[in-house]
């Protein structure tokens, strides 16, 4: 193959390949501006779904629900994840760190469906002996920690692993306690992958059905769940404006985020070219 | 073992205290308890469990005293059901199928789209691997249900295959029950699952793609190879951590999977998520789904051996 044949179908298998995984976000997207209550015949622009949206009470009790649920997901990921890393990165060897390595990665491929129901029946047992927890929220939140504590761990093992160590030894000859040499090297070092870890768990716990599904309680019925159940009975406008809310938030909040670790990677290069010259 | 029978006792019980209290073991030990009672537990609960049987509401006792005596209560019925049912063994031996099939789809699409992402300009990499991520910060879901709408009659996929007369070939291959029926076959399913788990093969394939060392291709060239020869001797076999890594990412959560199969699929395409869910949220049969459940993991578990053996693999050698 010459060089010119090769550099087009390079690009063209790129351009297949980014449209095989974009044309049905547009179509999703785009259909929620159709007059039409069957949303794969075009019947001209309207606006109606979004206004159905406002009034959908199930749906936006559903949305706070799992905003609440991701909010603290988010948060105790991050926190149990930089523990994991840590141990995992900086302990070599302790008792138990294969299982332990093998319990942090699995929920990443295990399927939802046995988590979920291995969880919910433990928990069914805890409360015929103990009386809690009470199904709703809280057993969803333990459900969602599980995958998001796996993941978390994934993204800041991974920029753990390449911090110099030198920069934190060098803080403990200089007579720092463990916990300033965390808060003060360590913290300002990983913050961007706290912040990835953060925004990851918080996503997919606002996306998750499967496990929702098995441990939420009567009461606690989450937007996916909701918009599952809508899925599985047809197609349904309502959810193309969702699905259009969602990506409109992601795609600004994805973009901001990833202008503000660029410009603070240009930053830190003249930053250090500065000090090099110096 | 001298030395330390020598030390005085309170120096022991010291070293002994900072070894248990210390920051160290609180690091290590606080997700560890955390993932021994939430995770290793409820395994333990549902393998009890798939051997129990049910009473009316609740899963009896597997261990009771009875006059006095231990007596166990152990069924493996389940089992023998699962076994000798050849509903479920089609559903097991359909679910490792169409896993494979996707696993295989994704490979083949996503091992070339990594490559060209690899080997292009080093400024524009950064904006093709944020592209390849966003999808998946969009939700999961809603980007299945997209393809329902696109594959329904005169969705805009449909469309698409039927103008390229494609659903005639899938209809020759089996997959479609006949031109135009798209949705709920073998067919719909593969794509939606290929679809969803295309950006989890191309993000391992990338990252052990871009770290290789060109001037290895470079001594290849030097010393006569071609470059289908380099590639087949030098590239794919570098990229072996990330071909393992992206194929496991994705056969795994594919044997269980059950949102897809759910919107996507139809009564031909039952699978073992599908029927776990079915045990227990339609026929309330809890040691029946436990049992799935226990066979599925026996299913994915040399799977999951492998994928965290090339994990540890990929991320714990030094960069």
């Amino acid at each position: 193959m010459s060089e010119v044949a090769r550099r087009f179908f390079a690009r063209a298998w790129l351009v297949l390949g980014y449209a095989f995984l974009y044309v049905p976000i547009v179509a999703l997207v785009l259909y929620s501006f159709n007059d039409s209550s069957v949303p794969n015949v075009w019947h001209g622009f309207t606006l109606r779904w979004y206004g159905a949206l406002a009034s959908d009470d199930e749906l936006l009790g559903g949305l706070w629900l799992s905003l609440k649920v991701a909010f603290v997901t988010a948060c105790s990921s991050v926190v149990l994840g930089t523990l994991a890393a840590f141990a995992l990165v900086r302990y070599r060897r302790f008792f138990g760190r294969t299982l332990f390595a093998g319990m942090v990665a699995a929920p990443l491929v295990m399927p939802e469906v046995i988590i979920g129901l291995s969880l919910l029946l433990m928990l069914v047992s805890a409360q015929r002996i103990f009386g809690v927890p009470e199904r709703g929220m809280l057993t969803i939140w333990l459900g969602h920690l599980l995958l998001g504590l796996a993941y978390a761990t994934v993204v800041v093992q991974a920029r753990l692993s390449t911090l110099n160590v030198q920069l934190e030894e060098a803080a403990m000859d200089l007579g720092a306690h463990p916990w300033q040499v965390f808060h003060l090297v360590t913290l300002p070092l990983i913050a961007q992958a706290l912040l990835s870890a953060w925004l990851l768990t918080f996503t997919l716990s606002l996306d998750d059905v499967v496990l929702s599904a098995f441990l939420s309680g009567p009461g606690a019925t989450t937007m996916p769940l909701v918009i599952f159940s809508r899925a599985r009975l047809g197609l349904n406008p309502t959810v193309n404006a969702v699905a259009t809310l969602i990506v409109l938030v992601v795609s600004i909040g994805v973009l901001a985020a990833s202008i503000i670790v660029a410009r603070q990677e240009r930053q830190r290069a003249r930053d250090l070219a500065a000090a090099a010259r110096a | 073992m001298s030395d330390d029978a020598e030390r005085p006792a309170a120096d022991r019980a010291r070293a002994v205290r900072t070894r248990v209290l210390g920051g160290r073991t609180l690091v290590a030990g606080i997700p560890f308890v955390w993932l021994l009672v939430f995770f290793l537990l409820p395994f333990l609960v549902i393998l009890k469990i798939s051997v129990s049987e049910m009473d009316v509401a609740a899963v009896k006792d597997l261990v009771t005293w009875q006059n006095g005596r231990l007596a166990f209560d152990l069924h493996v019925g389940n089992y023998a059901t699962l076994v000798t049912d050849d509903l479920y063994f089609l559903t097991y031996v359909a679910s490792l199928k169409y896993a494979a099939v996707t696993t295989v789809l994704c490979l083949a699409i996503g091992y070339p789209f990594a490559y060209f992402m690899a080997r292009a300009r080093a400024t524009v990499q950064p904006a093709l691997l944020l592209l390849v991520m966003l999808p998946f910060w969009t939700s999961f879901l809603l980007r299945v249900y997209a393809w329902k709408g696109m594959l329904l009659q005169h969705g805009w996929a449909a469309d698409l295959i039927e103008a390229l007369g494609l659903d005639r070939a899938l209809a020759a291959a089996g997959l479609i029950p006949g031109p135009g029926q798209l949705m709920n076959t073998p067919f719909s399913l593969v794509l939606g699952m290929t679809y969803t788990y295309l950006p989890f093969m191309i993000l391992p394939l990338y990252s052990t793609l871009s770290k290789m060392d060109l001037r290895l291709l470079e001594a290849a060239a030097d010393l006569g190879a071609s470059a289908w020869v380099a590639f087949w001797t030098i590239t794919v076999p570098l990229s072996r951590a990330g071909i393992v890594a992206g194929s496991m990412l994705v056969f795994i959560p594919c044997v269980g999977e059950y949102v897809i199969p759910e919107l996507l699929g139809g009564p031909q395409t039952q699978m073992i998520g599908r029927t776990l869910w079915d045990e227990f949220f339609s026929n309330n049969d809890w040691p029946m789904a436990c049992t799935v459940a226990v066979t599925m993991i026996l299913l994915i578990i040399v799977p999951v051996a492998i994928f965290s053996r090339y994990r540890a693999e990929a991320t714990e050698r030094p960069a």
